[in-house]
């Protein structure tokens, strides 16, 4: 279904981060005319176009969005995977090893073993919501958030994992830090975890 | 250069923001009423992207230290132009929609805005700040792009060798819109009762003091839900109201996050986006769909 957002966007619901993200991939590989933003979520891909042609973009979307649900539809072909080191000394790791029954050590295990996937993009420029974080590691946002949560930061919330593209209050428990900046307005693109990347973390000593 | 003696409320640089980022958490940003800064570009013949100041609800006081033309469109505010020299002769020809010269040391006062909130100042040149990610607006939900103006501040100006000679004298004011601000269904709209688009259009609502450029906050009869739960996050355009389970909605400006999980029930037209951005806190405000 795709819903009217506006005179100038279209809401294309895609069921799925996996679906959303190929028909962005589809999009920014063969942009149609007009197209001024493609933004991507779990469910939806938004597509916003002041020049376009209403009538001609609508079909020219739902032509897409049925390729990119078809059964093995090829995933993203412009996957990336990153390799984010961490050094596992953050404010909350304890609390978390306690929240979630295991030691420290067990929780870092469990943070670095799976490969995540940048859903999307939202919270701060360059913020991405990490998903496939092992279930065991879902825990609650704090109850009062810090006021600042240094750049670098890499933290879990709920089922999502993150790292702190630049200082900004936060919410979610710090395990760590990592050098590897994923905000830098002077490259090209300006974020490192782009919706579609595979991140996978790496313990590194301080 | 343009010093800033001081900068009103609130004051920023603005051009017609940063596009195409919204996938990178990146908001558009640019100008809230982006026609009144296009408006006073044309009147000093700068193309209309380029950089201008927005003031909020004007009181601005800046210093020339060389001579430039310069604009002013939006909400109308009274001008004061100071011309170096002593006793500070005053320069009558100053004033809204019209661009006017202003010497080298001279000085300009922009008063308070009868109605209306955000007064667009072009200079001829542009104001020339460095530009983050292809814009030089300030963006205050992110903080992308230069800081806010404050006193002691020095803008640089842009070259003006190349540009088009002005050839406007001054821009009427158009008709005063008094019409309901019109509104498209949607993209959530189903997740509201069958009656709520009617109750918001019904109106009126108050505009809350806590409006900013992210977006105008809406005081008045609560949006009924028909479905509970979150809405996975999704992209938002600018003029969406977004109604939070207060049932109050906020309307999406400039600076709005392209993201959200909140239902949006409706989009502001394109048209009546600009009239959105010159609401101030207290007025009153009707749409239609």
């Amino acid at each position: 279904m795709i819903r009217q957002a506006g005179e100038h966007g279209l809401l294309v619901e895609t069921g799925t981060l996996e679906v959303s993200h190929r028909l962005d991939a589809l999009l920014r590989a063969d942009r149609p005319a007009g197209v001024t933003e493609i933004v991507p979520g779990p469910a939806t891909v938004l597509v916003v176009a002041p020049g376009a042609d209403p009538a001609g973009l609508r079909s020219s979307l739902s032509l897409l969005a049925r390729t990119a649900r078809a059964p093995g539809a090829r995933a993203a072909a412009r996957e990336r995977t990153v390799t984010v080191p961490v050094v596992y000394d953050g404010a909350d790791l304890s609390e978390v090893a306690e929240l979630t029954g295991l030691t420290p050590a067990e929780v870092i295990d469990r943070h670095t073993r799976r490969e995540l996937v940048a859903g999307w993009l939202g919270f701060a420029p360059g913020f991405a919501y990490l998903t496939g974080l092992d279930p065991v590691l879902h825990v609650p946002r704090l109850a009062t958030p810090r006021t600042s949560v240094p750049a670098g930061a890499v933290a879990i919330a709920g089922p999502y994992s993150a790292v702190y593209p630049s200082a900004s209050p936060g919410g979610w428990r710090l395990l760590g830090r990592s050098p590897l900046p994923v905000w830098d307005v002077t490259a090209d693109p300006p974020a490192l975890l782009t919706p579609g990347t595979r991140v996978r973390f790496r313990a590194v000593p301080e | 250069m343009i010093e800033v003696i001081a900068p009103g409320p609130y004051a920023t640089v603005q051009d017609l923001g940063r596009p195409g980022y919204g996938h990178l958490g990146v908001p558009s940003s640019g100008a809230a009423d982006a026609p009144s800064l296009r408006l006073a570009n044309r009147l000093v013949g700068n193309p209309e992207a380029a950089a201008g100041i927005e003031l909020t609800f004007g009181g601005c006081r800046l210093r020339f230290s060389a001579g430039a033309w310069v604009a002013l469109a939006g909400a109308p505010c009274p001008v004061e132009l100071l011309l170096p020299g002593e006793g500070g002769r005053r320069d009558a020809r100053a004033g809204m929609r019209a661009p006017f010269w202003v010497p080298e040391g001279g000085e300009m006062g922009v008063g308070t805005p009868a109605i209306g909130l955000r007064t667009y100042l072009a200079v001829r040149g542009g104001v020339d700040v460095p530009p983050v990610l292809g814009s030089r607006s300030t963006d205050s939900l992110s903080g992308l792009g230069p800081a806010p103006l404050a006193p002691g501040l020095v803008l640089p100006v842009g070259p003006v060798r190349g540009l088009p000679p002005i050839t406007v004298d001054a821009a009427p004011p158009g008709p005063a819109e008094s019409r309901p601000l019109r509104l498209i269904p949607g993209p959530r709209d189903d997740w509201f009762a069958p009656g709520a688009p009617a109750a918001l259009c019904a109106g009126p609502y108050e505009v809350s003091q806590d409006s900013n450029r992210v977006g105008v906050r809406l005081r008045g009869a609560a949006l009924e839900r028909v479905r509970d739960g979150e809405l996975p996050s999704e992209g938002m355009v600018a003029g969406a109201l977004q109604v939070p389970p207060d049932g109050q909605p906020i309307v999406f400006l400039a600076d709005h996050p392209p993201t959200g999980g909140y239902p949006v029930i409706a989009v502001l037209s394109p048209a009546d986006l600009a009239r959105a951005a010159q609401l101030r806190p207290g007025d009153a405000v009707r749409f239609r769909l």
